[in-house]
């Protein structure tokens, strides 16, 4: 047997693997300021789906990005949540940030459970585990009396924030979901960048070699894969906020891909990534809207094009071309 | 027989593997010398490997025991023999190739100085304070030059001196080399062969090895393996004179 051609390339050209992180706190003050002044400029409520969006995609990044799981029933976290929180604010009357807790909790359990059993397979035996426990999910989401069916749960109020602040107003709104999505991006960055973080990267880079350095790498997976479903459950959770709608959209097996598909789009394994991934597919639904059934079309059309000309994603690409990991 | 059990580091007795209704390893007693070079060889399909995945429990056995200072570990998991000191290596070299070759060296000091890391909340930077020692021991097998590389990007001799590198900073009592010379280019073999012989100083080392020569030179004690049974053990002029090893070995074309 003889080393494979590849294995000898040049140590010398390629990119550096480690970063002081510092043009990391750069780019997130120039995004957060970007983002307060966006909401005199574009539709709040346009923004706000980014944002909810962007949180969702960066959670399943967590996951396929940083541990290597694909999972493909990541909706089943954001629909639950999004399914919960609207009907705590409008049967319960919760407050929304009371609401948003307990959607988020109800998908941080549902994680646990169905990462528990999801983890034991490996490659796409993980990923169909996942799909079959999002469709069960969803035949939940479809049957049960408090759901809605079809109809989903439909005109669900906003509320006033700690019971003080009124949300109708978009605006405000805006500042809100800004600030739950940022800080869960910065949690998000440091949990990547943690002690933790760093065995998760060992277990997405080769599995066998982190357990025979005496990593209980199943653990590993399952507190990233309960992270990134409780995370993606905030993001389903104040979504429904939003949208004062929770549907059966929310908990489909194609939200699954289409946050896949965000990931991908913009880059699996990079902080911002998602992020741009997000954004360019809510932007393409939102503005494409016009065509019709034909935005799926062009958004697959989207994807077959990134997919063969940049397989890293945009922020992969640009990434490579600072040599600097973003 | 009667054995000192103190002198023994890791035995296996009556071990044995089935997949479905093939027996891939049948009743394969094996003890290692503390302190010594081990190797297993024998031709292709002999069981070697499974062999090293039963006693570092990548595979469960179906029969037999496995001793390791005394202690029966088998039914530990793979993770916690690693803990005991039992560090294996892979064929195909096993590096984190997305991290730095300082990252890779870093994880390994990272598991035993600080146990398991579930610390999400921390920074980065507390694992700073590994970056000399890990700085030292990329130095000790030449690759310093390469410390901020990202693994993958090494060529494939350079890999294997990290992986040995990653290896003992774990700091193991013993260490399983599944063939360590696998796909080394010929100037290689020599630096990677002077690299175990000084890190089986103070060590035990078990390995498989399809290079005879650099078997013959490393080994203290050999045991041959030929159709999932042990067909002979000794020094290497002892099993290279016996006429089943010989025959073991012709018999399938090798030399």
């Amino acid at each position: 047997m003889s080393a494979p051609a590849d294995d000898r390339t040049e140590a010398s050209t390629t990119p550096v693997a480690t970063s002081d992180g510092r043009h990391h706190a750069v780019v997130f003050v120039a995004l957060l300021a970007l983002l307060c002044i966006a909401p005199f400029v574009l539709y709040p409520v346009f923004l706000m789906s980014v944002l909810c969006f962007a949180l969702f995609a960066s959670a399943l990044n967590l996951l396929l990005g940083y541990n290597g799981l694909l999972s493909f029933g990541h909706a089943a976290f954001f629909g639950t949540a999004s399914y919960v929180a609207a009907y705590a604010a409008k049967d319960w009357n919760l407050t929304p940030e009371l609401a948003i807790l307990l959607g988020t909790t109800a998908a941080a359990v549902l994680g646990t459970a169905i990462g528990a059993l999801s983890i034991r397979r490996q490659g796409i035996y993980f990923a169909m585990v996942t799909l079959a426990f999002a469709q069960m999910v969803y035949f939940v989401a479809l049957q049960a009396p408090f759901t809605g069916g079809e109809n989903g749960i439909q005109a669900v109020p906003r509320g006033r924030l700690f019971g003080l602040v009124g949300l109708d107003n978009d605006l405000t709104l805006y500042f809100v979901v800004l600030a739950i999505v940022g800080c869960s991006l910065l949690l998000i960055y440091r949990i990547i960048h943690s002690p933790f973080g760093q065995v998760l990267k060992a277990i997405r880079d080769n599995e066998a070699r982190a357990v025979s350095m005496g990593y209980k790498t199943n653990r590993y997976k399952l507190a990233v894969f309960v992270m990134s479903a409780t995370l993606a459950g905030l993001a389903g959770a104040t979504k429904a906020l939003v949208f004062q709608l929770a549907s059966l959209t929310d908990a489909h097996w194609s939200m699954s891909g289409e946050v896949v598909l965000m990931t991908l789009l913009g880059g699996m394994g990079t902080v911002f990534g998602p992020l741009v991934g997000a954004a360019t597919v809510v932007t393409m639904q939102n503005y494409f809207a016009g065509f019709g059934a034909w935005v799926t079309v062009i958004q697959g059309a989207i994807f077959v094009v990134a997919v063969l000309l940049f397989r890293e994603g945009i922020v992969g690409v640009l990434s490579r071309w600072i040599r600097k990991p973003l | 027989m009667t054995v000192v059990r103190g002198d023994i580091i890791l035995s296996a007795d009556k071990l044995g593997k089935r997949f479905g209704g093939f027996a891939a390893v049948t009743d394969v007693d094996l003890e290692v010398r503390r302190g010594s070079i081990h190797a297993l060889i024998g031709p292709n399909g002999a069981g070697k490997t499974t062999c090293f995945n039963l006693l570092t429990k990548f595979l469960q056995p179906t029969s037999g025991t496995i001793l390791f200072n005394g202690r029966d570990i088998t039914r530990l998991p793979p993770a916690e023999i690693a803990q005991l000191g039992l560090v294996r290596s892979f064929q195909i070299s096993a590096v984190f190739p997305r991290l730095s070759a300082l990252e890779n060296v870093r994880l390994a000091l990272q598991r035993r100085t600080r146990g398991d890391s579930f610390d999400f909340w921390r920074s980065e930077r507390s694992l700073h304070a590994l970056d000399d020692k890990a700085r030292e021991r990329i130095a000790e097998v030449g690759l310093s030059d390469y410390a901020e590389v990202a693994a993958g990007a090494l060529p494939y001799g350079r890999k294997r001196a990290l992986e040995i590198a990653t290896t003992l900073a774990l700091e193991p009592q013993m260490l399983l080399l599944d063939e360590p010379m696998a796909g080394m280019a010929h100037e290689d073999i020599g630096r990677i062969a002077a690299l175990i012989k000084s890190v089986s100083v103070g060590r035990t080392i078990l390995m498989v090895e399809h290079n005879l020569s650099v078997v013959a030179d490393l080994s203290d004690r050999i045991t041959v393996l030929a159709r999932g049974r042990v067909l002979a053990e000794g020094s290497y002029d002892e099993v290279s004179k016996d006429p089943r090893v010989i025959e073991a070995y012709i018999g399938v074309g090798h030399g």
